[in-house]
């Protein structure tokens, strides 16, 4: 997949090799350029996104275990400062903040006026570190929020500011299926520079492919030397190895009938049972795009403000219309959800709405395991 | 022109802590709008005077533990045209609901010294087992923030926010990491009403559950999470009988694994 804001097509991606002062160097000349470098960082047991001071914030040494319903945070062997997979967090926290306020009110007599005088935010980010499966997740996003007729302005004008460094996936995870969903470990495009970090014993060291003008402007600051045919052969070895260790694998030959096909199976019952509908799933996905309104008032009833946040289809009130809440049961819930990501994405926004990060397996309190549900209700009918 | 009448409040105080009450003394900077918004009628935390009734909006601290307090709270809803209870103690009974699983009767005999003078109901109750509820406010204590959105709901004759799903989706939201799936600690999150924002998720402990019971609370599926994390009957008994022990679904799950 294609994300919508294509860059400037670069022929043939020149690539290159930086060390980690050449890494420094980057984040200094992106922060020159006025970005807030944003990335990868150990916090509360786990590799989170937030701001990045320097290069040391970056969680050298550290990598992730990952299974269904659990995630463990542990200590490498070596100095690998992206030796981990994807965490709690992903990058929509960036691009569709789980708070926004859209407007505010003031009273005026009888009547209203509505004021939108929020500053200017400083909304232009450099996000370091992104996986394959998040360079497809933002696509998806951008397909949904400014893809079609109705444009997200917050959404646009973040998106469009940023600028992505890609890493290349050097392992998968536990939780990891990328490569069933043809969206990974391999960053192909949709990406600024991309990075492939090569773990020596000497000294770690990263080829770099320039992936936008952009990119290649920025480089223009970064010490670089040419690379070599064995740094190319490298880079392979780095992805080659994570596309051989994918945590799971899902069958998606005929998915998009397989589940509408199937709302009776009694598996739906089953993963019910297990359930919590705490929306954990929802959350943690880097695809998944709802959100409610919330009008509030103050007290005097003379400043009213409308927010807009994260909501989740696991919530009675996400299907609440005048009369009732349509979706009642977990069950339905559930499978809706399912359902959505893996089949009717397909008819709503053409593509899958599953990218195979696995964070709803392992951050499901429970550890359901989307792959395994699937599995279960295929198997089921063979 | 003429001020309308401004809408009269009173808070009220049954079996509590008085942490609730003090919760709306905590809004410090709402509160001189809350004053100014409202009179204020009754209100034991703040001072003495009681205005008579009728009152168009009473806040309800506390549960009914005593026969004289199951008759104070008619007289309450009598004299208001809305009545919403705040806390755990008034919409679920509270801690002291602990005693709805013995025998209280025993308990007096052995704490009190003239046990024929104390006059307790057998049961804590909440307020809504007695007389209709306008609106329960959730928590232990409330969110005070949480007040002044229902109390602005209420001046401004519209819906409150506060959402009845599960405080997983505060944790994730304000971008803590789970302590059960990152840490194995058992956390009652999932099936507990959002609220407080993920406080203690936030500060690397499993939720209490203070808000009680989320919208459709799946608590036989957590806790055998909980099981698989390295909790027992009695655990599970302990962390379901908390401030919100007689709430329908917590206690459901606590009296499930209590050994007999
Ligand atoms: S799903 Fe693929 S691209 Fe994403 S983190 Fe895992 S290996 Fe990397
Ligand atoms: S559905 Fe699960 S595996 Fe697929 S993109 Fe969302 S979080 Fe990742
Ligand atoms: S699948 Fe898991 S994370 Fe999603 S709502 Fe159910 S229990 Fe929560
Ligand atoms: S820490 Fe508790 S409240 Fe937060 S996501 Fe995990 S289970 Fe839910």
């Amino acid at each position: 997949m294609t994300s919508q804001i294509k860059s400037p097509p670069l022929k043939n991606c020149p690539k290159t090799v930086i060390d980690r002062a050449g890494l420094d160097c980057l984040f200094d000349s992106l922060r020159v350029r006025g970005f807030t470098v944003v990335g990868p960082t150990v916090r509360d047991g786990a590799i989170i996104y937030d701001n990045l001071g320097s290069t040391n914030d970056l969680p050298m040494g550290w990598t992730d275990e990952q299974e269904a319903g659990s995630y463990r945070l542990k200590k490498r062997s070596d100095k690998a400062l992206f030796g981990y997979t994807v965490g709690p967090h992903s990058w929509k926290k960036y691009l569709f903040p789980p708070r926004q306020r859209l407007w505010m009110a003031k009273r005026q007599g009888r009547s209203f006026s509505i004021e939108n005088n929020d500053p200017p935010e400083n909304s232009k980010f450099a996000f370091i570190g992104v996986r394959s499966c998040e360079l497809h997740a933002i696509g998806i996003q951008d397909r949904v929020f400014i893809g079609d007729k109705f444009i997200d302005p917050v959404y646009k004008s973040r998106r469009e500011q940023a600028f992505i460094v890609a890493v290349n996936c050097g392992q998968a995870g536990g939780a990891c299926f990328c490569a069933s969903m043809n969206t990974g470990p391999k960053a192909e495009s949709g990406f600024d520079l991309a990075l492939t970090e090569i773990l020596n014993r000497k000294s770690p060291y990263f080829v770099v492919e320039v992936g936008s003008a952009a990119g290649a402007e920025v480089m223009g600051d970064i010490p670089q030397r040419q690379l070599a045919e064995k740094d190319e052969q490298a880079a392979e070895a780095v992805v080659a190895g994570a596309t051989s260790q994918m945590g799971r694998a899902m069958e998606v030959e005929g998915i998009r009938e397989l589940l509408p096909d199937n709302p009776d199976h009694p598996r739906w019952e089953e993963v019910a049972k297990r359930c919590l509908s705490c929306a954990n799933c929802t959350m943690a996905c880097p695809t998944c795009f709802c959100s409610t309104v919330e009008d509030t008032t103050d007290l005097t009833g003379d400043h009213a403000e409308r927010w807009k946040r994260w909501d989740s289809c696991f919530t009675m009130d996400f299907s609440y219309i005048h009369g009732g809440f349509v979706r009642q049961e977990t069950k339905s819930r559930y499978r809706h959800w399912i359902t959505h990501k893996l089949s009717t994405w397909h008819n709503q926004f053409g593509s899958s709405g599953c990218v195979g990060c696995g964070r709803c397996i392992t951050w499901c309190p429970v550890g359901i395991d989307i792959t395994e549900e699937v599995g279960a209700i295929r198997a089921s009918l063979s | 022109m003429v001020q309308p009448r401004k809408p009269k409040l009173a808070v009220w105080k049954f079996a509590s802590c008085d942490g609730c009450q003090l919760s709306l003394l905590d809004c410090e900077d709402e509160l001189l709008a809350v004053a100014g918004a409202v009179d204020i009628a009754n209100f034991p935390e703040a001072s003495r005077a009681v205005a008579k009734g009728p009152y168009d909006l009473s806040l309800v601290e506390g549960s009914i533990t005593t026969p004289h307090d199951a008759e104070r709270i008619h007289k309450i809803r009598r004299n208001s045209k809305y009545l919403i209870t705040i806390g755990a103690c008034a919409t679920a009974g509270g801690i002291q609901a602990l005693r709805n699983f013995q025998d209280v009767r025993e308990f007096i005999s052995i704490v009190y010294a003239h046990p024929e003078y104390i006059e307790s109901l057998k049961k804590s109750t909440p307020i809504a087992e007695h007389v209709f509820v306008d609106f329960e406010l959730r928590g232990c204590p409330i969110n005070k923030m949480q007040l002044v959105e229902v109390i602005s709901a209420f001046l401004n004759g519209r819906n409150p926010n506060t959402p009845r799903h599960s405080v997983c989706m505060e944790c994730k939201m304000r971008g803590a990491v789970c302590v059960m799936t990152a840490r194995g600690i058992p956390c009652l999150g999932p099936v507990t009403q959002a609220g407080c924002g993920a406080l203690c998720p936030a500060y690397n402990r499993g939720c209490y559950g203070c808000f009680g019971p989320m919208e459709t609370p799946n608590t036989p599926s957590l806790s055998k999470w909980w099981k698989k994390l390295g909790a027992n009957d009695p655990d599970l008994v302990r962390a379901f009988r908390g401030f919100n022990a007689y709430a329908e679904e917590f206690r459901r799950e606590s009296e499930a694994h209590e050994v007999r």
